[in-house]
């Protein structure tokens, strides 16, 4: 009893921490008064003002498009990169190559932004590509980032894999890019598919290298939240919040139902 | 030789994707600090330009170096950025310690579950969490509601845009780092170690102070750098819930960048946050690559 206690007071208040601003958000998203701290009476007026508000439903529209392709972008990257760093043993320049990798990691948003903004326009003063900014360049400086994230759950998986199979096809007579293609792409199909929800969920996320690197015309998702939380709390906002959690909610599900299978038996 | 060969094949995309969208980027950085500010597009002077009997000659612009170490609102800035970000570390570290040490306890079917819960909220939108601190903390927020009416206060605490806002916000918002890294080292350590301090007479407080906590260290450090280097360049929160006195690195570049459109002197403050950061990055990135190892 004492144990059980010992276990569940840390969690509560932890938990309690994470959830309670995210439980009042949802009870709030469903107020009928425009006050977002008094709840009159349950409405799903503030869902139907979601729905209506254009600029917003624009935006993420261009976020999920920006999203789905540099996540694909960001998974072809960190799977080489992956596959590299826990496969190749010490090639040259694996340190600089894991350093490169790992960066972005960690590096505040506001200097990957900026930089990645000042690149854009020497290139484009240089080559004049990219043309202007938009939603291209937010999607290669997501794509960027999101490649560190996918690497990092690529080479944890197959740091963890047991490589008989691969080296019993190879007994069998089978060329190295058949074993890459018919064994170890298909076990590490989890880790890639966790990977590139991770770069797809960052993607969506991301404020403040998305500021940095777009232009007129492309705003997204958060850039349009952020500009509306600067100017007041509306309900509209706890509805919008209320169908990501729930959608993230659904998609983790999914997701760890993919990477961790049950163990039979 | 054909091995060697199919590598540096397979390493070209990511190496040089990574080198042309992240390390050169960092290059041009460093010269644009160097640079100064003008009219026109881009907003800021080449570095060097060709005289008219033909050689290059370089400037070098050391204004905003200088007026960091002159204007005490730039210095302030970075010290500011220090401590909110030790603070809410250590404030995620109080909060995180004891989650991993009970996760990494509870039974063994519990532990996905709960680590998975600590893991959602991170997958939400980070920008409509910190909306709920807005509505929780502000004058006729949640918390002041319910203090009033229990008849705790009288009048509603000015909570929103104070120092506090800003550590619970970095503290919510960064949580999940600190317990995963705490629960990969707790969740390592091997129990009959606390099992013969029991037996040779160790109180359960003295068997933590001396067997848990220091062997949980890695994760401890691990997890503190996870929270403290992006939370010293952190933006978005000292905006919304800080005070207008809560002038972070991050915030302050964000400012002359997009207020004040002064590319050279948010360069220059990329590379000072740089700078700041450097040590505890290598120190991040020395660990990683030895538990990789």
């Amino acid at each position: 009893m004492r144990r059980a206690a010992r276990l569940a007071v840390p969690l509560g208040i932890g938990f309690a921490f994470l959830y309670l601003p995210i439980l009042l958000m949802v009870l709030f998203s469903f107020n009928d008064s425009r006050l977002v701290t008094t709840f009159t009476g349950f409405s799903t007026r503030w869902y139907v003002a979601l729905w209506e508000n254009e600029a917003l439903m624009q935006a993420a529209g261009l976020s999920l498009r920006i999203a789905a392709v540099s996540a694909t972008m960001a998974t072809v990257l960190g799977v080489i990169a992956g596959f590299a760093l826990a496969r190749m043993g010490r090639f040259r320049g694996r340190t600089a190559f894991a350093g490169a990798m790992a960066a972005p990691l960690v590096m505040p948003e506001v200097i990957t932004g900026l930089s990645l903004l000042l690149m854009f326009v020497a290139m484009e003063q240089a080559f004049g590509f990219p043309a202007g900014r938009g939603a291209d360049t937010v999607a290669i400086a997501h794509a960027t980032f999101g490649a560190a994230y996918v690497a990092v759950v690529v080479q944890a998986r197959l740091a963890d894999f047991d490589t008989s199979l691969e080296e019993a096809a190879m007994d069998l007579g089978a060329r190295p890019w058949k074993v890459f293609f018919l064994i170890t792409l298909p076990l590490t199909a989890p880790a890639i598919a966790a990977g590139w929800l991770l770069a797809f969920t960052l993607s969506l996320d991301d404020l403040v290298i998305a500021s940095f690197v777009s232009g007129p015309g492309a705003s997204t998702l958060p850039m349009v939240i952020f500009s509306a939380v600067r100017l007041g709390l509306t309900p509209d906002l706890y509805a919008l919040a209320t169908l990501l959690v729930g959608l993230v909610a659904v998609g983790l599900v999914i997701a760890s139902w993919i990477a961790w299978p049950r163990r039979r038996g | 030789m054909k091995g060697r060969l199919g590598r540096a094949l397979v390493l070209a995309l990511p190496w040089s994707w990574m080198a042309l969208f992240f390390v050169v980027p960092f290059v041009i950085v460093l010269t644009i600090a160097f640079a100064e500010p003008s009219e026109g597009l881009p907003p800021y002077t080449p570095l060097w330009r060709w005289t008219e009997e033909g050689g290059p000659i370089i400037q070098l612009n050391l204004a905003n170096f200088r007026l960091f170490l002159e204007d005490p609102f730039y210095l302030e800035a970075g010290l500011r950025s220090l401590r909110v970000a030790a603070v809410s570390a250590t404030l995620c570290l109080l909060v995180g310690y004891p989650m991993a040490l009970a996760i990494a306890r509870a039974p063994e079917r519990w532990r996905t579950l709960l680590l998975m819960l600590v893991i959602l909220p991170f997958w939400t939108s980070f920008l409509l969490r910190i909306t709920a601190w807005i509505g929780i903390l502000q004058d006729q927020g949640w918390l002041n509601g319910a203090l009033l009416a229990l008849g705790v206060i009288q009048e509603p605490l000015q909570l929103l845009y104070t120092d506090i806002a800003l550590y619970l916000g970095v503290t919510y918002c960064y949580l999940p780092f600190m317990v995963l890294p705490l629960y990969a080292t707790l969740s390592k350590l091997d129990p009959a170690l606390l099992e013969a301090a029991e037996d040779l007479g160790a109180r359960p407080s003295r068997a933590f102070l001396q067997v848990t906590l220091p062997l949980s260290m890695p994760g401890v450090v691990a997890g503190f750098l996870l929270v403290f280097i992006p939370a010293v360049g952190e933006f978005v929160i000292p905006e919304l819930l800080g005070g207008p006195d809560a002038q972070l690195v991050g915030r302050v570049l964000w400012m002359e960048f997009f207020q004040n459109r002064d590319w050279p002197l948010a360069s220059a403050l990329a590379v000072v946050l740089l700078l700041l950061l450097v040590a505890p990055i290598a120190i991040f990135q020395a660990r990683a690559a030895r538990e990789a190892a």
